[in-house]
């Protein structure tokens, strides 16, 4: 699915990541830990085109990234489910406007996708949140939005950028058990946290590689987690 | 290419849920509606001030174009003599094709402006005036100017040539600056747009980037805003063309008392112009906007 070799991001002169090389198999399911300021969300944006690396090459579904224009990585990115920690929201825009935002884009009619919409609401338990606007939401409501924005179009990766960074440790659980469930599903997900216990309850449900980034490098984390 | 074609397809393709994308709030839509009004307005008179300008110059062109007026002013006995002989040199004279002594009446026409219909033109002293018209090459001025002198004393060559060309040449050129003006504000128009559009677009960076997220194509995004000021700068720029051809309706006409030379109105099929303004408008919003959304969202990338 994502594939890195010998990758380095460097940005204003100052290298972020060195020679980092990954796979992400199908159907795999990766955390992605480290300190904060190491390079987790610079990771998850290379991942999903959203940065290009400054040497080494990256392939998305088999496909250099270096040969993809901005409308090939728009492509790309709606086989990828982004959830971000701050969400990123129309916030003029109702949540299930919200969640149907990447059916518009892709040329889809909501509509025809009412069926999907709905079930997907009460999947992340959001029916009666429809039509709230995103500031309305409580931060585990906004973050079930974003995932379920996230999985509209039946993604084959989705990427998470500290999903429980602003949520109680009930709604991290209960988040955590939409991601493992999605996994079991054959997505292939990363979770970029640093909350060590989400890790540890993740591993009790699923089989998850963890990965630590430090000093602008890519390892395999020890096996105290 | 493609990507201006993909932007104008979605333009003319009305998406809801892309409509709604872009924040409806903000200042830049009235300053596109106002902007793009009072550009149409301008642009009417412009257009009227440079069709009515090319008519006066046509018709001044037309009218006076190869004639000359003879005056011949002398005492009562002698003015049939003058009259006579002043015929016979103009007859004689190459490169003038007719002439012919006014008639009284037709005299009395040209004075009726200014002393109304019941002038008594038999006991005033009025000249007599003799039209001249030119073959294609011409007269000699001079030459006929110095025999005139010689053989008819009381006679005047009033050559219309001598002040109707700077007038024409003044009306070409009045006509000129009305398209240099359409011009302008054509460009006034796009600039501004382009400035609000970039407003706009800097001030919903982070729409984009929301949208760039869930994999929308930089035509989507650009369409997004693309069409939101195509349709102002359309709605407003046929508000300013509406009150623009009101306010040229109100001007004298060609036929009015007021209309001293020929009328600032829109005649015949000049009344169709102004309808091409709002759809020009349209397209140069188009073309602006289109630029500054890829512009911007190169620089986002």
């Amino acid at each position: 699915m994502i594939e890195l070799e010998n990758v380095a991001y460097s940005y204003g002169g100052e290298a972020l990541l060195t020679d980092m090389s990954l796979s992400l198999p199908a159907g795999s399911f990766h955390f992605l830990t480290g300190p904060s300021g190491a390079g987790k969300t610079t990771f998850l944006k290379l991942c999903y085109g959203a940065l290009r690396p400054t040497s080494g090459a990256l392939r998305l579904f088999g496909e250099d990234l270096a040969a993809f224009d901005r409308d090939a990585v728009a492509l790309a990115r709606r086989r990828i489910g982004v959830v971000h920690q701050d969400c990123q929201f129309l916030d003029h825009l109702p949540v299930i406007e919200n969640i149907a935002l990447p059916l518009s884009v892709s040329g889809l009619a909501a509509q025809d996708q009412e069926d999907n919409l709905q079930e997907l609401l009460n999947w992340v338990g959001l029916t009666g949140r429809a039509n709230a606007l995103p500031p309305e939401l409580s931060g585990g409501e906004r973050q079930r939005a974003a995932l379920a924005r996230a999985l509209i179009l039946s993604p084959d990766i989705i990427l998470a950028d500290e999903p429980t960074g602003n949520v109680d440790w009930e709604m991290s659980q209960r988040l955590l058990r939409l991601l493992v469930e999605l996994n079991k599903m054959g997505k292939t997900v990363m979770i970029a946290t640093h909350d060590l216990a989400l890790i540890r309850a993740a591993k009790a449900q699923v089989q998850a590689r963890v990965l630590r980034i430090s000093d602008g490098s890519i390892q395999a984390a020890g096996a105290d987690l | 290419m493609k990507a201006w074609l993909d932007m104008m397809r979605a333009v003319l393709t009305r998406d809801a849920g892309a409509d709604r994308v872009v924040p409806p709030a903000g200042f830049t839509v009235w300053l596109t509606v106002f902007t793009s009004g009072a550009m149409a307005f301008l642009t009417v008179f412009a257009l009227a001030l440079s069709l009515a300008s090319g008519r006066l110059a046509e018709s001044w062109d037309n009218e006076l174009a190869r004639s000359a007026t003879l005056r011949i002013s002398a005492p009562a006995g002698q003015m049939a003599e003058q009259t006579a002989a002043a015929l016979k040199v103009l007859e004689q004279t190459p490169g003038v094709a007719s002439a012919r002594a006014l008639s009284d009446a037709e005299q009395q026409a040209l004075l009726e402006p200014w002393f109304g219909p019941d002038l008594p033109i038999d006991s005033l002293p009025v000249p007599q005036l003799i039209e001249v018209i030119e073959t294609e090459d011409g007269y000699d001025s001079e030459g006929l100017r110095l025999r005139l002198q010689a053989e008819v004393p009381g006679a005047v060559l009033d050559e219309h040539t001598r002040w109707r060309r700077p007038l024409i040449a003044a009306a070409a050129k009045l006509r000129a600056l009305g398209w240099v003006s359409i011009l302008l504000i054509g460009a006034a128009t796009g600039a501004m747009v382009t400035l609000a559009a970039n407003a706009a677009l800097a001030a919903n960076s982070r729409v984009i980037a929301v949208l760039r997220l869930v994999g929308a194509t930089d035509s989507y995004i650009a369409s997004a805003f693309v069409r939101r000021f195509t349709l102002r700068t359309l709605i407003g720029a046929a508000g300013g063309t509406l009150l623009g051809l009101i306010a040229v309706l109100l001007m004298p006409g060609a036929g009015d008392a007021g209309a001293f030379l020929t009328g600032l109105r829109f005649q015949g099929l000049h009344w169709i112009f102004p309808f091409f303004v709002p759809p020009l408008a349209a397209l140069v919003a188009f073309l602006a906007t289109g630029y500054a959304a890829r512009r911007v969202l190169e620089r986002l990338d």
